[in-house]
């Protein structure tokens, strides 16, 4: 501010602002509030994992096994469960979403059946998870049962995919918590895609229709383009939200800690484990969960921080081009 | 809605090639009959015109008046807006450009155009003027080259920006960025090049370069171009056209526009009376 007061500032209205001014120390409460919380629940959970830190270090992270009543805690299948399911998600969800925010941001259809498609995926982010994870066990456990017991019959002679669809199959397994996942995020991609769509501007594609160019090519060589960082940070957010997914996932996933490479097979989740093991956990598993949680909150922060990060980049980009 | 690329649409955008005449045509953009709608509201007027080839036409007028609308029906874009339709006809070099036969592409692709606002791609210099051939399916990098140095010569940027083709576009200045996009325009050597007020966002130094840029176009190309700016259109057009509420007042050589017009509102819109 100092830098840009002008005549005005100095003598009216910064006088002003002198005043007993409580609208502006609650604000500053509030936003202190936040950061704080923040700040609180970081470290609560590091000195609650600190005994696990200090008793395992960082081999925490590569010990394979988890077995509490032998005192054996290792973190690796969850880690991996982590982000193999968050991937499988996205490998779905992205083309998916991306489609849907095309469709939605160009004039294939008229304006009020884009709105009400537009409203029907967004509300999918309003359901909550225990609902997604109840609708999983009703209908897709059982469609990746049957589709699982004819893909280890089919792929059996084939290369990688008889490792990734191995038997037995599991109805409870990576790949059906994998795709109610990414129904989970897809409002998330598309939404924020749709966004960084709708922001290119009208000249551009006017420019590459003048050029002779189809829709299509307008599409897929100028306005997807112009909207990409838009939409890896629409990715990355993604999947910040998918790792950090919990009810669902721990309702659907099998929970097993068991490394395997079978998607059919079940597996686990840090948040998965936390949600299945907190309630009746006690001395140092509870640090170890903990320990855990710090895992999972450094990991989604990352992500996050990552998102953010590309979607402001973003912003400053497209306001560039107008 | 989407329209097909024709495997032969090197053929048909020859459909519009010049045919050897020594002379240069004086109709080679003909207008007859021409009315225009946007939706129920109708935009232009039992338009009747001549434009010939290799020369600049200027279209000048009040807004709202209908120039543009013109201008952007001889490549169709204004189809690209729903409800449009038309009435008459717009022949290029003597082919209907309505012609069932003529691909809405192929037609873009003989028929430049460049915008009132800059709008280079979020791509380098060098792919921007290459993407008209690259849709087409040019991938040979020598004749990709040839055509970069060329366009960019065309429109007076080469030596400012040889030694960075491939760093992004947006990085230049805006008169820069203009006169990038008349090189993009001119890439795919079309027979017409539309300018709709290509100045009207630059600066008066940029708008001389433009303006120089334009004398030496008309060489190779029929121009078209849409100005608010009176002295632009002495300075740099052959003929020049009148528009006033979708109907075409007055054209002729801009000479005699500006000197001596026969129509009393083409003398009131030029001496600043009204618009």
């Amino acid at each position: 501010m100092a830098d840009q007061s002008t005549g005005i500032e100095q003598g009216g209205i910064k006088a002003f602002r002198k005043g007993p001014d409580l609208f502006r120390v609650l604000c500053w409460v509030a936003s202190a509030a936040t950061v704080a919380t923040l700040a609180w629940i970081i470290v609560e959970i590091t000195h609650q994992s600190w005994p696990a830190i200090r008793e395992s270090g960082i081999g925490f992270l590569f010990g394979d096994k988890w077995i509490p009543n032998r005192g054996i805690y290792g973190v690796l299948p969850f880690l991996i469960g982590t982000a193999v399911s968050s991937l499988i998600a996205l490998l779905f969800a992205l083309p998916l979403g991306l489609s849907i925010a095309i469709f939605l941001s160009e004039d294939f259809l008229p304006l009020p059946i884009r709105q009400a498609i537009r409203f029907t995926v967004e509300m999918l982010a309003a359901i909550p998870s225990v609902v997604y994870g109840l609708w999983g066990i009703a209908v897709v456990i059982p469609l990746v049962k049957t589709f699982g017991s004819w893909a280890v019959v089919a792929f059996k002679d084939i290369p990688v995919l008889n490792t990734l669809f191995a038997p037995p199959a599991y109805g409870n397994s990576m790949l059906t918590a994998s795709l109610v996942l990414a129904l989970m995020i897809l409002p998330t991609i598309t939404a924020i895609s749709r966004t960084a769509l709708v922001a290119v501007p009208g000249t551009l594609r006017e420019g590459a229709y003048a050029l002779g160019a189809t829709r299509w090519e307008a599409i897929l060589g100028v306005i997807i383009p112009t909207a990409a960082p838009g939409i890896v940070a629409a990715t990355i957010l993604a999947l910040g939200r998918a790792m950090g997914e919990t009810m669902a996932i721990a309702m659907l996933i099998g929970n097993s800690s068991r490394l395997t490479s079978s998607l059919l097979a079940p597996a686990g989740t840090l948040a998965g484990l936390l949600a299945n093991q907190f309630g009746e956990a006690e001395g140092m598993q509870v640090s170890s969960l903990m320990y855990a949680a710090l895992l999972l909150v450094a990991m989604t922060l990352l992500v996050n921080m990552a998102g953010e990060f590309v979607l402001r980049y973003t912003q400053k980009r497209t306001a560039g081009i107008r | 809605m989407d329209q097909q690329r024709p495997e032969t649409s090197v053929v048909s955008s020859a459909n519009f090639a010049p045919v050897n005449t020594p002379e240069p045509r004086s109709d080679f953009l003909k207008v007859e009959n021409f009315n225009f709608y946007y939706g129920k509201k109708q935009a232009l007027y039992g338009i009747n015109m001549e434009i010939p080839e290799r020369q600049v036409t200027a279209f000048i007028g009040p807004s709202g008046c209908g120039k543009s609308t013109l201008l952007r029906n001889f490549n169709r874009m204004n189809e690209l807006i729903d409800g449009v339709h038309h009435e008459g006809e717009i022949y290029l070099n003597g082919r209907s450009i309505y012609d069932k036969a003529i691909e809405v592409i192929a037609l873009r692709r003989s028929i430049g155009m460049v915008f009132q606002k800059s709008n280079p791609f979020p791509k380098s210099i060098y792919e921007n003027i290459v993407y008209s051939l690259r849709i087409a399916g040019t991938n040979s990098r020598s004749i990709l080259d040839e055509t970069v140095e060329r366009s960019l010569r065309g429109a007076a940027l080469w030596e400012e920006v040889k030694d960075r083709l491939h760093d992004s576009a947006l990085g230049l200045s805006g008169g820069q960025m203009q006169r990038l996009c008349i090189a993009r325009a001119i890439a795919n050597r079309p027979e017409v090049l539309l300018m709709d007020e290509p100045c009207s966002a630059l600066d008066p130094i940029a708008t001389a370069k433009v303006e120089d840029l334009i004398h030496e176009l008309k060489k190779e190309f029929t121009i078209v171009i849409v100005t608010h700016n009176m002295q632009q259109a002495t300075r740099c057009s052959d003929k020049t056209a009148f528009f006033y509420l979708g109907k075409l007042i007055e054209f002729d050589e801009t000479q005699k526009i500006f000197t001596n017009p026969s129509e009393k509102q083409t003398e009131d819109y030029i001496t600043g009376r009204f618009g």
